[in-house]
This record gives structure tokens, sequence and C-alpha cells, in this order.
């Protein structure tokens, strides 16, 4: 199996996005799994700021240069800011998935909803069961 | 479903580390390290395919370039010993059963090189029409097929040639000794770059693979994928089988029509072809640019005045042009360079604009 980065801090879906807490708001982005998973990054679509995300519900499109994916909003909230760096550079993803590449902030609708996320060692264990 | 089938260099791209993905019934290697470095790597310098899923359908005896010839578009009566031609084979309706390159090895011997998916198709419909003293073989499973492309490759290959040895160009093949072994080298492929395609046995594939990276190296020789074939064939505006050619599809439509020999000669498909002559076409291949921000991607709706007059076959991005680019059929109306068309890109229409092919000159 490879090694891919699963920060302990941060928490994370089984449609391997992670979300990171930061004050009253959280940051999201895909997982270095992902975009391992997805290749070259050439394209990515978010929403407008001041949009509202449903759980589970997609928010945005990532596209490789083979393939679309879907980016699923990890809680329900609206959104404060998107990654606009991502524009010009959607590479980023890749090359600094948990930092520079990170998708947008959120301030979330049900901050319980955060507990309900997979913490590193599940998401270790979810990811393990995929990569072949 | 069945179970997928590997080539002989299965092990290398494990060893190399690709990303294997099921493909035409093989595991073959999407990528080793990065789609648009392979792509960059074939473009500036080399890259080297496994393409052994291709196959090879070898038509032999007196009779077997007049048969061979009888079969496909493209004129094989004019084709010396030693040349390839690039041809489609055509059902009943002038639609398209498959492209082939067709390369004769000798005064009496022809191979077909076909499209792995196709390959039971192609001989069953080859058998069914060749006389009975042309001997058809496929030799699809015996043989491997490397392609080493980009402005790098003759040089690269050159290390691997014997004393006084030379490489074939352009669409001519030379069987040639590497490492001891004979094979075939065909100056031919499917990138728009230059380089060649290397016929050889099974056995002989692993080692002649490896020794070409190892060659090949100071060069900036890379592995790559079926990921950066795809991307590379694009910008060459290239038809893959499946996508921009069917059996519904035409020659004419496909914008093919100079690969079809005099409809006055008897071929498979001429009668239709001749039928459709100076007629309308239904539709015409195009390639389109965005010129906003988006991808496109086979299969998506093209529009045009808010109403879907067309699809895409294939698309995506260009990474030697840095732009989104796609080709697809549309109604020969709207099929001339700079028409404005859209994409609809899940439920917007992005602007695109028809180019002249190919995308990269």
């Amino acid at each position: 199996m490879s090694d891919y980065e699963i920060p302990g801090a941060l928490r994370f879906t089984k449609e391997d996005e992670w979300v990171r807490e930061d004050g009253d708001a959280v940051v999201v982005g895909v997982t270095d799994f992902a975009q391992s998973q997805l290749g070259d990054i050439v394209f990515v679509e978010l929403p407008a700021v001041g949009a509202t995300t449903e759980a589970g519900v997609p928010f945005g499109t990532i596209e490789s240069v083979k393939a679309v994916s879907d980016l699923f909003a990890p809680l329900a909230g609206e959104v404060l800011a998107v990654n606009d760096a991502l524009t010009d550079k959607p590479e980023l993803v890749n090359e600094s998935c948990y930092d520079r590449g990170w998708l947008i902030r959120l301030r979330p609708s049900d901050p319980a909803q955060l507990a309900a996320l997979l913490d590193a060692a599940a998401y270790r264990q979810s990811v393990a069961e995929r990569d072949t | 479903m069945s179970a997928l089938r590997r080539t002989p260099l299965y092990e290398t791209h494990r060893r190399l580390g690709a990303r294997l993905v099921p493909f035409a019934g093989y595991e073959m290697p999407i990528q080793y390290s990065s789609i648009l470095e392979e792509h960059a790597a074939v473009r500036e310098r080399a890259g080297l395919f496994d393409v052994s899923h291709m196959g090879q359908i070898h038509l032999s005896g007196p009779e077997a370039k007049a048969a061979a010839d009888a079969l496909v578009t493209c004129d094989l009566l004019d084709l010396a010993v030693g040349r390839a031609r690039y041809g489609l084979m055509l059902n009943d309706a002038g639609g398209c059963i498959d492209d082939v390159i067709v390369t004769r090895l000798s005064e009496d011997e022809l191979f077909f090189c076909v499209n792995a998916a196709n390959v039971e198709k192609d001989r069953d419909w080859i058998s069914a029409r060749v006389p009975a003293g042309v001997r058809v073989e496929d030799r699809s499973d015996a043989t491997a097929l490397l392609a080493l492309q980009g402005p790098a490759s003759p040089r690269i290959l050159a290390r691997l040639l014997a004393e006084g040895a030379t490489l074939p160009k352009r669409f001519r093949v030379a069987r040639l000794a590497l490492l001891g072994r004979e094979a075939l080298v065909s100056a031919t492929g499917y990138t728009g770059a230059p380089g060649f395609e290397i016929f050889c046995a099974d056995a002989d594939a692993e080692k002649l693979f490896g020794a070409l990276l190892e060659l090949g190296a100071s060069d900036g020789l890379q592995p790559a994928g079926l990921g950066a074939r795809d991307t590379l064939r694009l910008e060459a505006a290239m038809p893959l089988y499946g996508h921009e050619l069917d059996e519904t599809t035409t020659p004419f439509e496909a914008g093919l029509e100079r690969y079809v020999k005099d409809l006055a000669r008897s071929f498979g498909g001429a009668a239709a072809l001749r039928a459709k002559a100076g007629q309308p076409l239904a539709r015409k291949l195009v390639g389109f640019e965005l010129t906003e921000r988006g991808i496109a991607r086979a299969d998506y709706e093209i529009v045009h005045a808010g109403e879907v007059v067309g699809r895409v076959t294939s698309a995506g991005p260009s990474p030697t042009l840095g732009k989104s680019i796609g080709l697809g059929y549309v109604p020969p109306a709207l099929a001339g360079a700079g028409q404005t068309l859209a994409i609809r890109i899940r439920n917007k229409d992005i602007p695109a604009r028809v180019v002249e092919l190919p995308f990269l000159r």
C-alpha cells in the first residue's frame, strides 16, 4: 500500500475530503489519497461565496486529465470563501492538498455534524480498504 | 465478466509503479507518473508505450495483396514491400468496421494492425471474405508491440542498431536485429510525434522495453501510458475507434476521404460510398476549442442556438496547447472553421469555436 499523508488533526469524509476547524468556520479540501487517485488536476469548479452546502451533496466539481468527479460537502453550511488561486493553478490540489490547494471555507449551520466525520484512524482504514 | 488479459509487459508495468486499468479486455497502464508529464515527454523528448493489446492479422499467399486490397479503403495494389498505409474496413453500408494500418512484409505477405477491441470481429470478417488460397493468421497473442514516440526516438532507437543498419522513414518498415532478436520496426504511431512502433515476439518484449528505457534515460525517455496516448492522439486529431468511428459512421463523415481510393474500384463498402458520393452528408466530424473556462468530455452535447445539434466523441484538456479541445459530429452547415457552437457541460452551455484539424500542427 502506498503511504498517503493523513494529518491527525483533521476530520475526513468517506468521499475523501478533509475538514479543518478554524475558529467558528471550517476549511475543506481533498485528501492526499484523493489527489493521488485523480492524477493531474486540470480544472476545479467551486460555488459562489454565499452559497449554501448540504452534507453529502455535491458543491463543486474537480477534473483530472481523464475524469470528472463531484466534490461532496462534508457539512451543511454557508460558503464564506473559495480558493480563487485554483482558477489559474488547479495543480495546487496535487502539489499541496492540505494547504495551498484548499477548496472552500464554510460556516457550518450545524456544528454537531463535525463530530460525525471520520477521524484520521477511521479514514486511514477507509483508504486501506480501497487502495489496491 | 471474464478475467482481464495481460500483456508480456505486465510485470514491468507493476515494477514501474503504473496505475493499471481495464482497457479492451486487457489490464493496461493508464499512467506511470503523471499523464501531463508523460504527454510532455513525448512532445519534447520521447515516451515508451506498451500497446501489445493491439492485434495483428496476417494475410499470405500469392493472392494476398489483391485480397487485402478488396478489404480496405486505401489502395494496396501500389503498396511496395516495406511500406505501411492507413485505411478503413467498411461494412456494406459504408460504416467503419475498424481502422487499420496495413503493412506489406513481402511479395505475398501483408498484415493488418487492428484495434484490440476488434481483433475477433476483424479476423472473422476478413476470413469470411478472402479467397480460398489466402491464408489468414491472427498473431495478436504471440506479438508484442512497443511504441517509441517523440522527437528523440530516432537517436534512442539507433543505439540498439547493428553497425550499418538504418531506421525506416515515415510509413516504412524494416526488419532489424534488436538485442540479437528480430523485430519489425515501423515508422508509425498514434501520437502525432515522430517515432516508431516495434513489433516483437512476446518473449522479447520485456528485455527490449527495459533496454530502451535504459538507453533513452539520458534523452529524457519515460514510460508512458494510455492516458497520455489519448491526449496525444486527440491533439493530432487521430480518430479512436468507438469514439469518432463506428459501424454507423462513413469515412466521409469522419473526414477521412483522403484514405479512400477510387470508388470505381471494388472493395468492401465501395457500393455504399458510391451511392453516397455527391450527396449531402448527414453529419460531419469537427474539431472545436472552448472559448471560455471548462473542459469538454466525450458524450457531452453540442449546442447551437439553444438546440442540441450533435455530440462530442472525444475531448479533454490539450496539455500542449493549454486549451480545452474536442472532436464531435455536427450538421455540415455548422462544420466550417470559425463556426460558433457551445458544449453543454453540467447544464451550462460553454461557448466553443470550430477549428481546423489537427489541433497541433
